[in-house]
């Protein structure tokens, strides 16, 4: 899976409308070689008259097949994300390249306590590995942080729920508004949330954080000064256009 | 032959012949890194150039300053796809650096404090194309982006400007940095989209 391939024809087998800004996009893509859980790829559009755009994006999905899932929010200033959360539709075609990156990926040879972060649509390679965790049936311990604005915000909720089990717990963080009856204020993430709903220092757990830069800078920063080496957290970050 | 995405291009950006192919334009400064970001105060920076006789040459944060600070405006483009036209930096040139370095080894691993590693050939730090910068758009480089300084080679992806520079290690092969190892190019050319394996 190491060797990057050319642009490869995909066509959009599914498009679904999963939250305000976003949308759950079902590739086919007949020579994709597989990917490990937590990699990206390079979406290229081409325009009638040739005109050409590229943006990467986090893979949900993991492993053989050549089903390859991407959930996309929509950036108000894009070119690409309106496009695909707004008009692209079932039988269009677009190109991918990769899968790309061998660093913020998980394997199922790995048994160490994981610890995932996430802010927003950074869930994406999240979900992919938390799949891949349930898909080995891994007794590796997990636990999954959600930070998302409100509820309703929150992509893959119901699947993520259903993961739960004695060797994967979630906890949600909610920005703006929360449930109700949910313990918690709504408000940014912050130390005392990390400290109560992340696994522990002494457990030594790898810690994969992604999400907006911001939120990433200010989750890796506590994660440092609760005692986690750096080296056992590894980050992924999005922001700009 | 690419294939039609059916409808797309309405909201196309104009393009821009200032523009490597692939990238787009950003006014933004996003951020990429594996990890958390290091604080490193100035008071306990260090930059040093180690050779392959393995002579040291170190730089305290004052040493820096007292050298020779250049204004740097350049294009600056990252892998992942987004560029910054006309961006203002100050900093050292590493011609200043290396004057006085003993090496006939032709290639380079740079080091950062947290570990990152980045390999960069000696003659693309050397000639007026490389600089351990510490000011972006007249302020301290923030910590996010390298700060107190990075290196600063601009003609190259932005990855190989390594982010909290701590040294330069000379080596006689190009061996994979950081990056290199994890799915990106040796080189990493914007003009000839040298990005991946």
């Amino acid at each position: 899976m190491a060797i990057v391939a050319g642009w490869l024809v995909g066509t959009v087998a599914r498009a679904m409308r999963v939250t305000p800004q976003g949308r759950v996009l079902i590739l086919d893509v007949p020579e994709w070689p597989g990917n490990l859980a937590g990699q990206h790829l390079d979406l290229r559009l081409t325009a009638e008259d040739g005109y050409q755009a590229v943006r990467s994006y986090s893979i949900a999905s993991f492993g053989d097949g050549h089903s390859v899932e991407l959930a996309v929010d929509e950036l108000p200033d894009g070119e690409v994300s309106p496009y695909l959360v707004q008009d692209v539709e079932p039988g269009d075609m677009l190109e991918v390249r990769g899968p790309l990156g061998n660093f913020f990926v998980w394997r199922d040879s790995q048994t160490e306590p994981v610890q995932l972060i996430a802010g927003g649509s950074g869930i994406v390679p999240l979900v992919s590995i938390a799949r891949a965790h349930r898909a080995a049936a891994s007794t590796a311990k997990f636990r999954m942080l959600y930070s998302v604005r409100a509820p309703e915000d929150a992509y893959y909720a119901s699947e993520l729920e259903g993961l739960v089990d004695d060797s994967f717990a979630l906890d949600w963080v909610y920005t703006r508004t929360a449930p109700v009856g949910f313990a918690r204020t709504a408000g940014r993430i912050t130390r005392a949330d990390i400290e109560a709903s992340t696994l522990p220092v002494a457990d030594n757990p790898l810690v994969y954080v992604c999400g907006p830069t911001g939120f990433v800078e200010a989750v890796a920063r506590i994660l440092v000064d609760l005692g986690h080496p750096a080296e056992r957290i590894k980050t992924e970050r999005f922001g700009g256009s | 032959m690419a294939v039609f995405s059916r409808g797309f291009g309405a909201r196309r950006r104009e393009s821009d012949p200032e523009l490597p192919p692939g990238q787009y334009l950003t006014e933004d400064f996003p951020v990429l890194s594996a990890g958390p970001t290091p604080r490193i105060d100035t008071a306990d920076w260090s930059f040093s150039i180690t050779t392959e006789s393995g002579a040291v040459t170190t730089w305290s944060w004052d040493e820096l300053m007292a050298l020779p600070i250049e204004d740097v405006h350049t294009d600056i483009h990252c892998v992942t796809r987004w560029s910054k036209l006309g961006t203002s930096w100050r900093g050292v040139s590493l011609d200043t650096l290396f004057a006085d370095i003993d090496t006939s080894d032709a290639y380079t691993m740079i080091e950062s404090y947290g570990g990152y590693t980045t390999n960069v050939p000696l003659e693309d730090l050397q000639g007026g194309k490389a600089w351990i910068a510490f000011e972006f758009d007249g302020e301290p480089l923030d910590p996010e982006h390298g700060g107190p300084a990075r290196l600063l080679v601009p003609h190259l992806y932005f990855w190989k400007s390594a982010k909290w520079v701590h040294g330069i290690r000379m080596h006689s092969d190009d061996d994979p940095g950081f990056w290199e190892q994890n799915g990106y190019n040796m080189y990493g050319d914007p003009w000839k989209e040298q990005r991946y394996w």
